[in-house]
């Protein structure tokens, strides 16, 4: 284990020292302390190394990751894991907004809270809450799978393409062209494996299933009230 | 009056506003409308008349002393991005490509911008929809943009790229996002979007993960991080208020920011949106540059302009007016053979004629540029279109030289409002030099 005291070292020493890491390093776990809310922790990582950050962090963190597995024992500002490739990013506090925005690969786990807008743009990231996400979460969202074990606010889904939601709380209301959708064994089995990669205990038969209805897929105006 | 895009082979006003078959055009509009049930969605930009058009040069008469031409050397070498990042941009000319998509445009075509701009010692940029191996390989200096939709994003290409360029919005459409309509989305295009096939593809209009100017600075930052503070990170906003979004850009610590003005060309867009949102580009150029000497960083930070540029007397006009560079987007495509009237029967079958084709969103192209059937495409051969943009690009740098020379210049950046007159009212209060024979600038206090 080695640790970068993000505090007395500067944000250039951390990013580079992390960023330099490839793919085949034995130096495979690090501490970040005194994190103290900076913005743009540990980004742009890629190699399968293991980071904890210690505290909670301002906006952006983990960044673009691919490989790494960043964990993060605060809370995190906006766009944590945002265009995450690839890798796992834990958040045990909460989430600001645009958690995981436009993420084409990974994990991304919450254990708190999540505000407006996660997942928006979502390009195949797998995003778990286990709290409630705030309004407009997976807007415009294209592939992946948004599981939430709390609460949604309003407008969620609004837009979205290919990505499929699971909410096992309420929903305050969808957004255009996002509806309710049956739960096949499939889907059921998708969710079981997420649960369990986010090391959630939570039963797949609690979640209902929400995705495109694919009316807006094609330009038609009578459709125009929704666009 | 000169006609507005006849440079270029776009349509006249004439031809926009009224005269086909008789028929007023905006009758032809509302029965169109009625009939479909669909705005009119283009491609092109808009199809008024060329601001530029109204200024003059005042070449080296007793007063000024002129250079020879084809002797005296003019430079036109530029650097882009000498604020903050460690490996700025040198160019041999200070005209570059715009962005422009590899989905509205073909593969082919990409390539083709390419290899011209990097025959001519200059760059090229990506576009909604992310980065080609093609045109990387073929493009010596290469802008990566970070657009709102994100598509094709990843952090590899990010570090490939010679520039990144954040695009809060475009001159044919700010504060609007894009779209590709289904007929272009084949399944190359669908995989780079992770989209599928043959959907009408929305490009967000807001960034996803932040919301106003200080946001901007921590993703500027951010991006700096990702790439090791070696890459120019530009700022592009279409012309609606330059003072005050050149002011923020500056403020969030871009390295070059790019003004796209109304007249500015695009793939798809509404038609109400190109002709009715946005300022000209030329009204927007001295208030961006005054932006930038108010805040004492004019050439620290560069400008660069696009917008309806046409040729080398365009490009010579906004470097007077303060600016360091300027983008074409619109004319590559017709050195490229867009609208080239080899293909006018193939245009009239599509209801259009060589020279007025803007139907750029249909996919349908017959010069095989904005479409991505491969039959179409295959008709573009990428080398000779380098060739042909190659040329066009030192043609305009040349054009631009020899105006400088005559108003006494060995340098293109030292063109200046000075060289300059208008024949208009307008253009004279939009780019603050005299009305021609005078020395009256309109809005300036002559006591
Ligand atoms: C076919 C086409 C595609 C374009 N795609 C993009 C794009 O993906 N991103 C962008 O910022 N601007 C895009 N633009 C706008 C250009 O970058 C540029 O701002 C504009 O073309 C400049 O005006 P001009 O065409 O009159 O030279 C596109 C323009 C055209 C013509």
């Amino acid at each position: 284990m080695e640790t970068i005291d993000l505090a007395a070292m500067g944000l250039r020493h951390l990013n580079r020292t992390l960023q330099s890491l490839d793919p085949g390093t034995n130096r495979r776990h690090w501490d970040v302390v005194n994190p103290r809310g900076s913005h743009a922790v540990a980004v742009g990582l890629s190699a399968p190394v293991e980071v904890t950050v210690r505290g909670s962090t301002g906006y952006y963190c983990a960044g673009m990751n691919q490989l790494a597995t960043i964990r993060i024992t605060g809370s995190v500002g906006p766009g944590v894991a945002e265009n995450m490739m690839s890798g796992k990013v834990v958040v045990e506090g909460d989430a600001s907004q645009s958690a995981g925005a436009t993420g084409h690969g990974g994990l991304l786990v919450i254990k708190g809270n999540a505000a407006s807008r996660c997942g928006i743009s979502m390009k195949g990231i797998d995003i778990v809450v286990h709290g409630n996400v705030g309004h407009m979460s997976a807007f415009m969202a294209q592939a992946g799978t948004l599981v939430i074990a709390g609460d949604a606010g309003d407008a969620l889904g609004d837009s979205i393409y290919e990505a499929q939601i699971f909410v096992r709380g309420s929903v305050r209301s969808l957004g255009a062209d996002c509806i309710v959708k049956p739960v096949r064994p499939e889907h059921r089995a998708l969710l079981a494996e997420r649960l369990e990669q986010a090391g959630l205990d939570a039963r797949p038969e609690d979640f209902r299933r929400y995705g495109s209805a694919r009316k807006l897929y094609n330009f038609d105006v009578d459709n125009a009230g929704a666009y | 009056m000169t006609d507005d895009r006849s440079a270029t082979g776009m349509i006249s006003m004439a031809e926009r506003n009224g005269t086909e078959a008789g028929v007023p055009r905006w009758q032809q509009e509302i029965r169109r409308a009625a009939e479909t049930g669909i705005y009119k969605i283009r491609g092109g930009g808009a199809g008024r008349r060329s601001l530029f058009d109204d200024l003059l040069f005042l070449g080296a008469s007793i007063s000024r002393y002129p250079l020879e031409g084809y002797r005296e050397s003019c430079g036109t070498a530029v650097t882009l991005g000498t604020r903050f990042a460690s490996r700025p941009i040198e160019l041999e000319i200070p005209i570059t490509i715009a962005g422009m998509s590899f989905g509205a445009l073909s593969g082919p075509a990409k390539e083709a911008l390419g290899r011209g701009a990097s025959a001519a010692g200059t760059s090229t940029t990506t576009g909604d929809g992310g980065m080609t191996p093609e045109e990387r390989i073929h493009s010596s200096q290469l802008v990566y943009q970070l657009l709102p939709s994100r598509y094709g994003m990843n952090p590899d290409d990010l570090r490939k790229a010679d520039a990144v360029e954040i695009v809060v919005g475009q001159g044919a459409k700010p504060g609007g996002g894009g779209m590709l309509l289904g007929q272009k989305i084949s399944d190359r295009v669908a995989e780079m979007r992770t989209l599928p096939t043959g959907i009408d593809q929305r490009s967000a209009c807001r960034h996803p993960d932040w919301t106003g100017p200080d946001d901007m600075e921590i993703k500027i930052m951010e991006l700096r991080e990702i790439t090791g503070w070696e890459k120019p990170i530009f700022v592009k906003v279409g012309a609606t208020r330059p003072y005050y979004d050149v002011a923020l850009a500056v403020k969030a610590g871009a390295d070059v920011v790019v003004i796209d003005g109304m007249e500015g060309g695009t793939a798809a867009t509404q038609e109400v949106f190109i002709e009715h949102v946005g300022i000209p580009t030329l009204a927007c150029i001295r208030p961006a540059v005054q932006a930038l000497e108010d805040l004492g960083v004019h050439r620290e930070i560069q400008l660069v302009v696009s917008g309806g540029v046409r040729n080398g007397a365009d490009v010579a006009k906004i470097l007077a007016l303060g600016a360091d560079a300027v983008s074409i987007g619109t004319a590559a495509l017709i050195a490229l053979g867009d609208n080239h009237p080899k293909w006018d029967s193939e245009y009239r079958n599509l209801g259009s004629s060589a020279g007025r084709y803007e139907d750029w969103h249909e996919g349908r192209d017959p010069a095989g540029i904005t479409t991505q059937d491969p039959d179409l495409a295959a008709r573009l051969d990428p080398i000779e279109g380098g060739r042909r943009v190659r040329n066009l690009l030192k043609v305009m740098t040349l054009e631009a030289q020899t105006i400088a020379r005559a108003c006494g210049h060995n340098q293109l950046h030292n063109l200046e409002p000075e060289d300059l007159c208008a024949t208009s009212v307008e253009a004279a209060a939009m780019a603050r030099v005299p009305l021609a024979g005078t020395d009256w600038i309109p809005g300036q206090d002559r006591s």
